[in-house]
């Protein structure tokens, strides 16, 4: 019943509106999704709305659940790592930086120099990439269109990038254990300097569309605040912590590969709100940049003509070295029928991928195959909170919010 | 390294028998018994020298063999002291374990999980419904003796005009490839081989 109706409905169940001395109105349930634009995915709302204020909200999530980690149990360490590029399908190398990690971690293996660069180089194209997709489309979300029509451009070079790095500009399964798959093309350092040269000026733009826009602010200024007590209590991690002011981020407190030798800030926000993330997330962009040149000229420097690969054996042998040696012949077949076998053990690897904090958490029993794999994903985290967050708030600004936490459903889900 | 020691010396000097820490890959594993997660949780959130206030992750491993079937994990962080610590606690199938909404309101959806993937009662938890799996699905997929296939699949059904569930029919036999050498740790008979045994 909408407010202000004031006739007297029979429902099927045989009952009808009560009427005492004032009309009584009842809450309105509302079902958002699973096919809603704003839902970023699937996500289904169970809104409970008094006019347009959410009193309750029931997130129903699942409906991307691919059983990921059951998966995993059944096939070779090698074969799982495809599954992590689609996870979070818009940085995908982050994802599968956490479980090469992992498995380095319980292995003790050394990666190359060179590997080490690149990973940092991708790992950082990865952020633009998702920071890209999530600033402009929550600014969608809001009413700007013209944001993800700009910056899609970038983000299409981007995964240029990744296609001329790994073949495929998604899935792109090149971080390996022990390295990456290949060196990078002839002339791809080049060309990312340049696309760092002109992704300044694309940032200016979205400044420009964005930052003093009347209506984006109105939308995001003040809207699901998180203080620093909250970050604590719900487990949020990446930008979500760190637009409440807390300069929280693994890549300068737990620092994995070699982001220790490179020189970048780390934004904060101060208010905690959605427009505070998205200043952040900008200021990281730009960061992230940072990286990708530092990243590209070390590349550069003649330590860093290296080897991709620690080769071993966790990985293949050298396609010149396979052609004439047949212990390394046998070692490729062995290697991709049967897989390497992985000391017994359990780790937890954590990266600070795009979201947040991205965990695997390994147990290994010394075969070919992971006795479990559990994959931690920021996301998870950041909707279960979506209830605590939505509450109060008007029907409008849950599709704020929930652009601004940055979700996506194959990670969520799994 | 030196860190995780003092941490864990630390551990047991205030908490004593109620833990078990170990060190392995750089990292603190406590194993606490499961009357003691509760307090050894509060405890390692309320402490000073912890502060591990963010829980980060609750998960299970199912060891089939083993005769307390589960092992619940709980992943803690501390961001003030950017330290990390994982608890370990041995949960038999009919167990029930504490949950820990009352102290890191995180665990609530985690705990949804790890009930609605093995099967593992929570009690206190005020609303342990199954979370990523299918409404009405049963059993709990990620216990080691629940088939990959699943049990029942789904198809749109151009009769009834909705979506119907089946039993699940495999055209062929679900193929779990075993790729281990012969020589190392194959427990079974190759076809063809089977008069030389």
């Amino acid at each position: 019943m909408m407010d202000g109706d004031i006739r007297v409905n029979a429902y099927d169940d045989g009952t009808t509106d009560r009427e005492t001395g004032e009309q009584r109105i009842r809450n309105f349930n509302l079902n958002f999704g699973p096919q809603h634009p704003a839902a970023h995915g699937v996500l289904r709302l169970v809104l409970e709305l008094d006019g347009e204020i959410v009193e309750r909200c029931d997130p129903h999530i699942g409906l991307l659940h691919r059983g990921t980690e059951k998966l995993m149990e059944s096939r070779t360490y090698l074969q799982n790592l495809p599954y992590f590029d689609r996870l979070d399908y818009v940085a995908p190398m982050n994802q599968e930086h956490a479980w090469c990690l992992a498995i380095e971690k319980l292995a003790g293996i050394q990666i190359p120099r060179r590997a080490s660069l690149i990973r940092v180089l991708f790992c950082e194209i990865g952020r633009v990439l998702n920071h890209i997709l999530n600033t402009t489309t929550q600014a969608m979300d809001v009413g700007a269109l013209t944001p993800p029509l700009w910056a899609f451009e970038e983000r299409e070079k981007l995964m240029g990038f990744y296609e001329r790095a790994s073949g495929a500009r998604f899935h792109a399964a090149y971080f390996r254990p022990g390295g990456v798959h290949q060196d990078l093309p002839a002339g791809m350092l080049d060309d990312i300097d340049a696309w760092c040269d002109g992704y300044q000026r694309v940032l200016d733009d979205l400044h420009g569309l964005l930052t003093e826009n009347r209506i984006f602010k109105q939308r995001n200024a003040d809207i699901g605040i998180i203080t620093e007590q909250d970050v604590q209590d719900w487990g949020f991690s990446g930008v979500m912590a760190r637009g409440s002011g807390l300069a929280w981020d693994l890549r300068r407190a737990q620092p994995y590969e070699c982001y220790d030798e490179f020189d970048f800030k780390i934004a904060t926000g101060k208010n905690g709100d959605c427009y505070d993330r998205y200043l952040v997330r900008m200021a990281e962009m730009e960061e992230s940049v940072k990286i990708i040149r530092q990243a590209v000229a070390k590349l550069r420097l003649p330590d860093a003509q290296t080897d991709v690969l620690a080769r071993g054996k966790y990985t293949p042998p050298k396609r010149g070295d396979m052609k004439t040696k047949m212990e390394s012949l046998i070692h490729h077949f062995k290697l991709y029928t049967e897989g390497f076998h992985v000391p017994a053990g359990e780790v937890y690897a954590a990266v600070e991928a795009p979201k947040g904090e991205f965990g695997v958490y390994l147990v290994a029993d010394g075969t070919n195959k992971p006795w479990r794999a559990k994959l931690r994903a920021p996301g998870f985290m950041h909707i279960q909170a979506l209830d605590y967050m939505c509450k109060g708030h008007q029907l409008a600004d849950v599709a704020a919010i929930i652009g601004t936490m940055d979700i996506v459903f194959g990670e969520v889900d799994r | 390294m030196e860190k995780l020691q003092t941490l864990s010396t630390y551990l047991v000097e205030k908490l004593g028998a109620k833990v078990c820490p170990e060190i392995a890959f750089d990292e603190l594993t406590v194993v606490v018994t499961l009357a003691d997660i509760l307090p050894v949780l509060s405890f390692l959130k309320a402490d000073q020298a912890c502060r591990f206030n963010s829980l980060v992750d609750i998960t299970a491993v199912d060891y089939p063999t083993r005769p307390t079937r589960f092992e619940v994990v709980y992943h803690l962080l501390s961001m003030y002291t950017n330290a990390r610590i994982r608890l370990k606690v041995a949960v038999g199938e009919a167990d029930m374990v504490p949950s820990a909404i009352q102290i890191h309101p995180s665990a609530n959806w985690q705990e949804r999980e790890v009930f609605d993937m093995f099967g593992i009662l929570f009690s206190g938890h005020p609303d342990l419904r199954r979370i990523l799996t299918d409404y009405g699905f049963r059993g709990h997929p990620l216990r080691k003796d629940f088939p990959t296939t699943g049990y029942t699949e789904v198809r749109y059904d151009e009769a009834l005009k909705r979506v119907i569930y089946e039993p699940v029919s495999l055209v062929q036999e679900y193929r779990q490839f075993d790729f281990m050498s012969p020589w190392e740790g194959a427990e079974y008979i190759l076809p063809g081989d089977e008069k030389k045994a």
